[in-house]
């Protein structure tokens, strides 16, 4: 086996500790009437671990974990050669998504670290004006590659250019937007080139010992935070959410290097065929990357109570947002659906209006800056996660904050 | 046709609760279900095969426990099960779980298209599809919300996007994943309970599907856990009181320099 977890029963003091950090339900606390003292003791099931070492965490005082993971110990790509640090320039119909803007910002601060160029990767069709506008935002080297046939995204041809100029440039670091876009085609890429790829990093940071990125994602919704390494494999690929990081002030007086790329089309794998765009026109502002969202859930009472909630995230410039019962009750589209199962969120105000906060809406925007909760019983879970928690009657409560908008607007 | 669904046992977290001292998961007793995500494409595969004619195979890389989501997956209407399960899967990370995977399937053989969940809500990466699809060097839509049209050798899928939807055609056999807005999956019949208690699982070991042993479990996988560790939990907040209209004027003195 290549990795070995031990409980050492002389120095489990049967405390439960380990038993209550698991998450994977791989720890049970077994009777030991023969001991002196009636401890008991932890039992691992190996079936159901995983080696994500939180019990020998949780027993840091007694020392009855042992954890021993042999897979760090051997090296098995050189990776030396493996020098720079990218960002995946994303865009979507021509326009470079913010969350680009946040990554170079991350990205430059990681390559300053390391004392290595931060380049942009921009691939598309007619983006190649778009190329300056990284350089401000603080990319060293812009690669463009311009080509018809990456006019509209599609995993095949995104992921093969990608994959191919990773393994004829061999950057030590990728940084990819945590998008649609870009979790899909991340995957590909490092299935193809076989190395880690670690999703929805919420801190990014550089080992300086090592080189190795320490990369830090939320797991179970956000219940668990975990740092990651890619000790063994380069690059090390992250995927970044909106928000994350902040950007830098765009400089355009930076010097950077633009960089044409040629493709052999006929050579790109493009099976996929795109046929079509359809715009949400429900969505002026969107969800993913809004300042500011105002979410309504079942406490609206009426599919019309949206009509409130849009009127408010408008005059605040935010977009809308819903709980799974506003969803389910299809008082408005799954695509507003804040939670679990729809979206993640962290924008920098939340208004949660009629919504309780059940753990599976609190995992998806519980990393918002400032939450704001109205609700009508003082007792429901989002009044315990709110910054500002408003106990009341929605209807009369939103209109009296529009009003003081809209006056703090006109004063301003 | 033969439409392949790749689900996962995760942890139910929907029947916790928050500890509301520590504002942690209380984690005592989480049994294990279905990934949520997973019930999407189980149903998805079995309304297909409704449509086209063929059959449903349900699959699963996990512990022997995992045997009990494969049998809900026979309940809900899948025709077979297989549970790909060793030892030496344990601590695989996305890309080793997507190389078990992809190379269990190759041990199926013929298939038309395989079903996955957009993502599981133990990890959240939603990167194992799309690696199973790289492997097995197929083409693969994410996030797909509605399949407009199948035939026998090409899919046309709507992808949910950020800004609405586009539309994309690929030929079979590939792989999608699916959003919950795809269908409303039925409860398992009363019968399709009975059956599939009885149903024979097809169990394959690392040796069975021919895996390369340096590619799977923790050995195989680029990515380690340096550490976990409970995030700061969010102070109590303020509770603002009065008339509405005070209360409005409470909450937007606190916004000011914010909005």
């Amino acid at each position: 086996m290549p990795n070995q977890i031990n409980i050492i029963p002389e120095k489990c003091i049967g405390c439960g500790l380990c038993f209550k950090d698991c998450l994977f339900g791989a720890i049970s606390m077994a009777e030991r009437l023969e001991h002196p003292n009636k401890f008991k003791l932890a039992i691992i099931d190996l079936n159901k671990c995983t080696f994500c070492g939180a019990c020998v965490q949780a027993c840091k005082k007694f020392n009855a974990v042992h954890l021993i993971k042999e897979a760090s110990i051997h090296l098995d790509k050189d990776i030396s050669h493996y020098k720079g640090v990218w960002v995946y320039a994303e865009q979507r119909h021509g326009e470079v998504s913010s969350v680009v803007f946040e990554l170079l910002s991350k990205g430059r601060e990681l390559a300053d670290k390391l004392q290595v160029p931060l380049s942009a990767i921009l691939i598309g069709y007619k983006i190649e004006n778009k190329a300056p506008e990284l350089i401000a935002y603080g990319a060293d080297k812009v690669f463009v590659f311009d080509d018809p046939i990456l006019f509209e995204f599609q995993d095949d041809p995104y992921s093969d250019v990608l994959a191919h100029f990773i393994e004829q440039k061999k950057p030590e670091i990728v940084l990819m937007g945590a998008t649609n876009i870009g979790r899909s085609f991340a995957s590909r890429v490092a299935a193809d080139i076989y190395t880690g790829l670690t999703a929805d990093c919420t801190a990014l940071d550089i080992d300086p010992q090592t080189r190795n990125l320490q990369q830090t994602r939320p797991a179970f919704g956000g219940n668990i935070m975990a740092t990651i390494l890619c000790p063994r494999f380069r690059p090390q690929m992250a995927t970044v959410r909106h928000k994350v990081f902040k950007p830098l002030t765009p400089d355009s007086n930076r010097r950077g290097e633009i960089i044409k790329e040629t493709i052999d089309a006929s050579k790109i794998i493009n099976r996929t065929k795109f046929v079509n765009y359809i715009k949400d026109l429900s969505a002026k502002i969107n969800i993913s990357d809004a300042d500011v969202i105002c979410s309504g859930g079942r406490g609206l009472g009426k599919p019309e109570g949206f009509k409130l909630i849009e009127e408010l995230a408008e005059c605040l410039g935010g977009a809308v947002g819903a709980s799974r019962a506003a969803v389910d009750a299809e008082w408005i589209p799954y695509s507003h659906q804040v939670g679990q199962t729809g979206r993640t969120v962290g924008p920098k105000i939340y208004i949660a209006c009629g919504i309780s906060g059940q753990i599976q809406h609190l995992v998806g925007m519980s990393s918002s800056d400032t939450i704001i909760a109205i609700n009508k019983d003082a007792s429901a879970p989002i009044m315990k996660v709110a910054n500002y928690a408003i106990e009341g009657d929605l209807y009369e409560i939103i209109p009296q904050i529009i009003k003081e908008v809209k006056k703090l607007r006109g004063l301003n | 046709m033969h439409f392949i669904v790749c689900i996962k046992q995760v942890p139910n977290t929907t029947n916790v609760q928050l500890d509301p001292t520590t504002n942690t998961l209380k984690r005592e007793g989480v049994e294990s279900i279905i990934n949520p995500f997973d019930e999407y494409a189980i149903e998805e595969a079995v309304r297909l095969k409704e449509r086209t004619g063929g059959k449903t195979t349900v699959i699963t890389m996990g512990p022997p426990q995992a045997e009990n989501i494969l049998r809900e997956a026979l309940a809900r209407g899948i025709d077979n099960a297989i549970l790909v399960s060793d030892r030496a899967f344990a601590g695989a990370d996305t890309w080793a779980t997507a190389y078990t995977l992809a190379t269990a399937i190759k041990k199926i053989g013929d298939y038309s298209l395989i079903l996955t969940g957009k993502q599981a809500t133990d990890g959240d990466t939603a990167q194992v599809g799309p690696g199973v699809a790289e492997m097995l060097d197929i083409p693969h839509v994410a996030y797909v919300r509605k399949i407009e049209e199948i035939t026998t050798n090409t899919i046309r899928v709507e992808r949910m996007m950020e800004d609405g939807y586009d539309i994309i055609e690929m030929p079979l056999p590939s792989l999608i994943s699916v959003v919950k807005e795809i269908n409303k999956p039925r409860l398992p019949s009363l019968k399709g309970m009975m059956a599939s208690k009885k149903a024979i699982i097809t169990k394959w070991t690392a040796q069975d599907i021919g895996a390369d042993t340096s590619k799977i479990g923790l050995t195989g996988s680029p990515t380690q856990v340096m550490k976990v560790f409970t995030p700061v939990a969010r102070g109590g907040g303020e509770k603002l009181e009065g008339s509405p209209e005070e209360i409005a004027q409470k909450l937007i003195g606190k916004l000011k320099g914010l909005i």
